[in-house]
């Protein structure tokens, strides 16, 4: 990558995840890893980010608050499920209250695999993420709005 | 009487990386009610003890929760090898000591650098959490995983520690003893720190004592009960002293866990010292018949795990009791009387792992 074009800012919501990945993505943006460098900011509010880093597979209570959360961000939007539950369910996926990945609810750009996901590879998917945030930039552009 | 008014908490929310959801029932500014509602990272994880087997579930165990992954991964073999007469050789019980406590250094360290990001002291925060990466790194080392580490099993533990291993374990606690002075100094001395910690979110002993309260929480209020002291693992040949504080608020729950960090180097290093040769584990041969307790300590509190065997691979039951879930009703309670502004603060002081309270 030679340059970044954007500093995405990020949402992260817990969807049923076991922490692991919920504190490596924080981990993403503290002293070791420091993603912020790149202006990248973990933000609480849908309405100012671009990337929603989600962890952990669906159950029935987090199925609505993706969904809201998703509608909230606005367009050009891009979703990373990171961690092995939010791709397809991981370990949980035989569970009662485990519909499957995040895939199943709303559209997933970039899937982050492992268990729990390495700060490495979540910088990765978030820099994956950035290519696709510019080719929905464009495709917007291209339809006129 | 003002006008009482409902806000709701959560579930989505910058404060904590977990999904909780309280409905705050405000008088103006104090809030004079709190209703909590659970169940956003429910997976049914008990329930899947039916569709493994019992040495399976380990791994599961160790998903409940990733903060706490080594300590359920221990309190679930405890529990059935128990069950099955199963004695762990010793240095199996001192690794896996050293791995719990090592895991109550990054918990604890993880919780103080939280603190500092709900008080709004962004540096403090990073402090923290760039000291408790050489404790990651140490589990990668040791372990071969920085968050979720399996190192236990039904029968010792699947890993073992060479003496350079130990001795990188070693090194790395007395850095973090070194650098963790001035965090301490910060936590403990500084103005701003102790303006928003010192007397706010007051549970008194008799509350603590009546609701339930476990872990540091309840050594805040200056009930000296540790878990440790029942002796699992190695914890039964080495010094444990139950570290409280007499005042119960904001300010005394991170004293403690300030103090419990320095009490968990003390723990590794004298554990690194005693520790014995010999095999790690031993072949585990039938399957569990029967029912066993056992509790712990993990780093928010005293957990409890219950195992039914029936005689086959699959269990018939495993129940958790977290510490969260003990520790809800007293903060419920604290939260009476407190400023809107202090809610965040409050809720993070009982350190909630929601991911092991629902499961």
């Amino acid at each position: 990558m030679n340059k970044v074009s954007k500093s995405p800012w990020l949402l992260h919501y817990d969807a049923s995840s076991c922490n692991g990945c919920d504190i490596e993505v924080l981990d993403c943006l503290t002293p070791k890893y420091d993603i912020e460098r790149f202006g990248i900011i973990n933000t609480g509010d849908p309405f100012q980010a671009d990337i929603l880093l989600i962890t952990g597979g669906i159950n029935s209570q987090t199925e609505r608050v993706v969904r809201q959360l998703y509608s909230q961000m606005p367009e050009p939007k891009v979703v990373v499920a990171v961690g092995i539950c939010a791709c397809t369910g991981g370990v949980f996926k035989e569970c009662y209250n485990i519909k499957g990945g995040i895939d199943t609810v709303i559209p997933v750009d970039v899937y982050v695999p492992g268990c729990a996901a390495r700060p490495e590879s979540i910088i990765d998917g978030v820099v994956r993420a950035l290519k696709v945030l510019d080719a929905k930039q464009a495709a917007l552009k291209d339809s006129g709005r | 009487m003002a006008k009482r008014s409902i806000v709701p908490f959560g579930p989505q929310h910058p404060v904590l990386p977990e999904p909780v959801h309280l409905d705050l029932v405000l008088e103006d500014e104090t809030v004079v009610g709190a209703i909590p509602s659970i169940g956003y990272i429910h997976r049914g994880l008990e329930k899947l003890v039916e569709k493994r087997d019992f040495k399976q579930y380990v791994y599961i165990a160790e998903r409940i929760c990733g903060i706490c992954s080594c300590g359920h991964g221990l309190g679930y073999c405890l529990a059935v090898e128990k069950v099955m007469d199963i004695e762990v050789p010793d240095r199996a019980r001192y690794l896996r000591t050293i791995w719990l406590e090592m895991s109550r250094i990054h918990s604890h360290l993880l919780w103080l650098g939280l603190l500092a990001d709900a008080m709004g002291f962004e540096s403090l925060f990073m402090e923290s959490w760039r000291l408790r990466e050489k404790i990651l790194d140490m589990f990668d080392e040791t372990a071969g995983g920085r968050i979720i580490h399996s190192v236990n099993c039904v029968g010792g533990v699947q890993k073992d520690m060479d003496s350079s291993m130990l001795q990188d374990v070693l090194r790395a606690v007395s850095d973090l003893e070194g650098e963790m002075k001035p965090v301490v100094d910060t936590f403990l001395q500084d103005y701003t720190v102790q303006s928003r910690l010192k007397g706010t979110g007051i549970l008194t002993k008799e509350d603590a004592v009546a609701m339930g309260a476990v872990g540091p929480m309840m050594r805040a209020s200056g009930i000296e009960y540790d878990a440790r002291l029942l002796g699992y693992g190695a914890y039964n040949e080495l010094t444990v002293e139950p570290i409280t504080s007499t005042e119960g608020d904001c300010y005394g729950r991170c004293e403690v866990r300030l103090k419990e960090l320095f009490q968990s180097f003390d723990l590794i290093r004298e554990a690194v010292g005693k520790i014995p040769q010999g095999p790690v584990s031993v072949p585990v041969k039938g399957n569990p018949s029967g029912e066993y307790f056992v509790r712990i300590e993990q780093p928010r509190g005293e957990a409890i795990y219950y195992i039914k065997g029936n005689g086959t691979k699959y269990l018939d039951r495993f129940r958790l009791r977290t510490p969260t879930t003990s520790n809800i009703p007293p903060m419920v309670e604290m939260l009476k009387g407190c400023q809107l502004a202090d809610v965040p603060l409050l809720i993070l002081t009982i350190d909630p792992c929601v991911s092991c309270t629902e499961r």
